[in-house]
């Protein structure tokens, strides 16, 4: 495994962790103290999901000194790798592992998020499946809930167990302050600048489901943690959209004024401009 | 077109080969030798005629004895007043400086006669090509299972932002994965080109993902009646039921009343019965069936939840509808279907 093994072993600390860490492709995992990796507690019923358990953890705690074949030490090599996933699934949902994944989500060492309208929000590294070997490790939006795909081929056979699926949740559980604040913004797509009617028949349709979602909540005096759209609450939903067809395009405009501006444009101003758009029907389609 | 051995690669697809220009389709010379096309980009580009030479690979002295009369006069003005009597000059050796502005203006140009091109038959076409090849990658979402996007601008404004991915199976928007198309102008793509692909190719099967052949529904024996000028199959179909990501600690749910709970799931919702979304004809059924029901509409709606009867979601939209039955928001200018 790279060059484990042929530099001095001089610093005793974390070596096999401090280079596990430190290896391309395992910047999504952070270092286990030594402390909850010698709590024997922590690793309740692990032995029995890795193969040659004591000698990889011994890799794994700097300890490791039994003279070996290559190939043997190549499968405790891998074992360790393995264990050390398990054991960080659990870490990371400690204390200790909740403010060490705190840090690099702050650091954006998971990457951001794709979706235009969350603005490169930081993500977190997610499992779907609790059970090694079966999902590889996804990212967490905590702007818009959804989860993603790593951009890297090198995270994206990480397995998924190494984080777990419960991660992300305790840790805005634990840090209810660092939930972001929700946003209605969205993308509508448009022919030179009139909404498609699928999409938008759609779009209606999941606003009057958010709109039940934040009267349900308003009744039971939860914060939504919406920054925006107060008139979901205020208005009743004919108020909302007994608007005739103009007006609803002037809103359209609104919107996408705000999309183009938190998209990271100068002018604001441009984007009235649509309607303009009939110069771009040139394009000889009709 | 064809960069086969021994002719010189032409201007335009130099430009639709350099690195981040993946997305771009090769502009028919015929597309921009019609005028008509190129309306109002007169005035949006600097020294339009030479930029306009430079994407058609024209010599600039032939066209000097050419048409174009207006154009000319102005054009040899200012060419005189900087060059003197050295007309030669002008067209054989520009100077460095003018050279890279026109190269520049080239580009912008090119790029705003793309925005129009991919919105023609010709370059829709073309673009459907390049989707069918995966050329425009494939949504980073979980649960869209890495469906094919295209590309779109989130404004038709040159210089206001990046170009970005539209995936039709979540209808949403993506920064493209690698940073190379991070300094590709979106509006050479412009806001139009996205949904006018999946209104003029409806028949494209938009689950499929990037890995396999892209396949109409045609094909795959799918042949129900459209809802708002799609099929079906076709509405968003990377969202609602078990598409949509549900938050869990140790095997629980997280509760929509916990400060951290889940409030964004409308986001990635679709009704189970697509039908519901059918407002005209909805509207259309109901419309004499009065208004008894009316009042206690917003209790059925909060009852039932997510997936509320179509008859208490109609009885909303009636309400949303007001006096336009139809809202054919789409068919303004007939582009959806004559294509
Ligand atoms: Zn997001
Ligand atoms: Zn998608």
């Amino acid at each position: 495994m790279d060059d484990y093994g042929t530099e001095s072993d001089s610093d005793y600390t974390s070596y096999w962790r401090d280079w596990f860490i430190s290896s391309r492709g395992n910047e999504y995992f952070c270092e286990i103290d030594e402390e909850y990796l010698t709590d024997r507690f922590n690793l309740t019923g692990l032995n029995t999901e890795v193969q040659y358990y004591q000698y990889a953890m011994d890799l794994i705690t700097d300890v490791f000194d039994l003279d070996c074949d290559d190939e043997m030490r190549e499968t405790i090599e891998k074992s360790a790798r393995h264990l050390y996933g398990l054991v960080h699934a659990r870490y990371i949902a400690s204390t200790r592992g909740l403010t060490k994944m705190l840090e690099k989500y702050k650091k954006a060492d998971f990457g951001k998020c794709p979706r235009v309208m969350c603005n490169s929000h930081p993500l977190l590294p997610l499992g779907l499946s609790d059970i090694p070997n079966l999902k590889p490790v996804k990212l967490y939006c905590a702007r818009c809930e959804d989860t993603y795909n790593p951009k890297s081929s090198r995270h994206a056979s990480i397995d998924g167990a190494y984080f777990g699926t419960s991660f992300h949740s305790i840790l805005f559980q634990v840090y209810p302050t660092l939930v972001p604040a929700k946003s209605q913004e969205r993308y509508v797509p448009r022919v030179y600048g009139f909404k498609v009617h699928a999409a938008a028949a759609l779009v209606r349709w999941q606003n009057s489901v958010r709109g039940d979602m934040r009267r349900r909540l308003r009744k039971m005096e939860v914060d939504s943690g919406f920054k925006d759209g107060e008139d979901d609450l205020e208005d009743e939903d004919e108020d909302e959209e007994e608007i005739d067809e103009e007006e609803e395009l002037q809103m359209q405009l609104q919107q996408h004024q705000l999309v183009e501006y938190r998209g990271g444009a100068t002018a604001a101003t441009g984007a009235l401009v649509p309607v303009a758009a009939g110069d771009a029907q040139m394009g000889g389609v009709a | 077109m064809s960069t086969s051995s021994g002719t010189p690669e032409s201007w335009i697809s130099s430009f639709c080969s350099l690195l981040g220009h993946e997305y771009f389709a090769e502009v028919s010379e015929e597309f921009i030798e019609d005028d008509f096309n190129l309306t109002g980009l007169q005035n949006q580009v600097a020294m339009y005629k030479e930029a306009l030479e430079m994407i058609l690979d024209v010599e600039p002295e032939e066209d000097e004895e050419e048409d174009d009369e207006e154009e000319e006069d102005e054009e040899d003005i200012s060419g005189d007043a900087r060059d003197g009597p050295g007309r030669e000059r002008r067209h054989h050796s520009r100077v460095a400086s003018d050279l890279s502005v026109i190269e520049s203006s080239a580009e912008m140009l090119y790029g705003l006669i793309h925005q129009r091109f991919i919105c023609s038959r010709a370059g829709i076409q073309q673009m459907s090509e390049k989707y069918e090849l995966g050329h425009f990658g494939v949504c980073p979402r979980t649960n869209c299972n890495q469906t094919r996007t295209l590309p779109v601008g989130l404004s038709d404004i040159p210089g206001e932002d990046t170009v970005k991915l539209f995936c039709p199976s979540c209808l949403d928007v993506y920064v493209p994965p690698n940073s190379r198309f991070q300094t590709v102008d979106g509006a050479f793509f412009g806001r139009t080109f996205g949904a006018l692909f999946l209104l003029t190719f409806p028949e494209y099967d938009l689950s499929r993902s990037g890995a396999e052949a892209a396949s109409s529904l045609a094909r795959t024996g799918e042949d129900q009646a459209m809802i708002n000028g799609m099929y079906p199959k076709n509405i968003a179909p990377g969202l609602g039921r078990n598409k949509i990501y549900e938050p869990k600690i140790y095997g629980f749910r997280v509760s929509e009343v916990a400060d951290s709970g889940p409030r964004m799931q409308w986001l990635r919702d679709k009704p189970d019965d697509l039908a519901i979304l059918d407002e005209a004809r909805n509207f259309a059924e109901e419309h004499d069936a009065e208004s008894d029901d009316e009042d206690d509409d917003d209790e059925g709606m909060t009852n039932t939840g997510r997936h509320g009867t179509k008859r208490q979601y109609n009885s909303v939209i009636r309400q949303k509808q007001g006096r336009n039955g139809t809202a054919m928001e789409v068919d303004a200018n007939g582009a959806g279907s004559e294509l």
